[in-house]
């Protein structure tokens, strides 16, 4: 019952990352895109989870965590980009 | 059971991630489209990690609750980029939908 | 300043960087107990430049009801904007609207800010300067005055009373 919950929502969540990155596509403005790319990678960790659990390794939690991190630091620094025009004061 | 439970959670996670990015595709303006992800998807990835928790912690090999420290720093992360972007929306002015009644800020 | 407040500037730091590291390392052996509790000692050490003042917790039980109480308004939350975003969009009435602050310490008001953007339809967007408005935009708020009075009431009051009592 679980494998086949399992690829449901592989089914789910790839159609998720496909609608991010349509919204990636077409923007129209810069923070869109942004926002686009935030929810990319966000899509990405549920991805990497639900492998976890459908090959039974823990491996792919390091993999999670470290998207989870350099996605939000990029995020921010896009951010800021927009903001001030420059990433480093 | 646990198995029907571990299912109810990695369906609902993966419906709640889709719901968010389907948020991200239809809704109006920046400002609505802004909402969608920022929660829909730290539930939906967040039920998908206590799934995995629970799978690895009943496989006989001890406790596993480092999944939770990546739904806690999802939970810690979203509201600040949540923030920032549109913070950063609101610099660029961009367009919104608003009542009469807005009484949005003015960036100079 | 005491001696102890020298040797260990942050004791709620300390704990939550201890326990941190049991979570990264997904284990409770005697020895990342005791790593854990030496990193937890050295890094506010060595970032003291960055925590401006302790954090007190006046009344923990209120600050317990209080996360209890988000938790359970993110699930609400999340159920109803999904049910906004399935619905029509051209029924919603998204607008921004202004907060004034009570609070005054920094560490409460970026907590009430995280905690607007993570419940029912509102997202804190901007800060004023001098840190009495913080302006929200809700996704569907037909009143916002009646939004206003809510996240005033269950949000900022227990943080005030736990932060500045």
């Amino acid at each position: 019952m679980m494998a086949l919950a399992v690829t449901i929502a592989f089914v789910l969540v790839a159609a998720a990352a496909a609608l991010s990155f349509w919204r990636l596509l077409i923007g129209p403005s810069a923070p869109d895109r942004i926002l686009a790319l935030d929810t990319l990678y966000i899509n990405t960790i549920a991805l990497l989870i639900l492998l976890g659990l459908r090959l039974d390794s823990a491996l792919y939690f390091e993999a999670a965590l470290l998207i989870a991190v350099i996605g939000f630091v990029g995020t921010l620094a896009l951010c800021k980009y927009l903001l001030r025009g420059d990433i480093i004061e | 059971m646990l198995e029907a439970l571990l299912s109810l959670l990695i369906l609902a996670g993966a419906i709640f991630t889709f719901i968010g990015s389907l948020g991200l595709a239809r809704l109006p303006d920046f400002f609505t489209r802004l909402h969608a992800p920022t929660k829909a998807t730290t539930l939906g990835v967040g039920s998908l990690l206590v799934a995995s928790a629970i799978h690895f912690s009943t496989q006989g090999e001890g406790m596993s609750l480092h999944e939770v420290l990546v739904t806690l720093f999802l939970f810690i992360t979203a509201p600040v980029s949540g923030h920032l972007l549109g913070k950063t929306g609101l610099h660029l002015r961009l367009p919104r939908l608003g009542r009469q009644d807005d009484e949005g800020p003015h960036p100079g | 300043m005491s001696s102890t407040l020298r040797l260990l500037p942050h004791p709620w730091l300390t704990v939550v960087l201890t326990l941190l590291w049991l979570l990264l390392s997904n284990s409770l052996a005697p020895g990342h107990i005791l790593l854990g509790l030496a990193l937890g000692w050295v890094i506010p050490l060595f970032t003291l430049w960055f925590w401006p003042d302790t954090v007190h917790f006046h009344q923990p039980l209120t600050l317990l009801r209080f996360i209890g109480r988000v938790l359970w308004d993110i699930l609400v939350a999340n159920l109803n904007v999904a049910q906004l975003i399935l619905g029509k969009p051209e029924r919603l009435s998204p607008a921004f609207f202004a907060i004034p602050l009570e609070l005054k310490s920094e560490l409460a008001i970026s907590l009430l800010a995280n905690t607007i953007s993570l419940t029912p339809g509102t997202l804190s967007v901007e800060l004023s300067p001098d840190h009495r408005t913080l302006f929200v935009h809700g996704l569907d708020v037909p009143d916002p005055a009646a939004t206003r009075a809510e996240i005033k009431t269950r949000y900022e009051a227990p943080l005030k009373e736990v932060f500045e009592p």
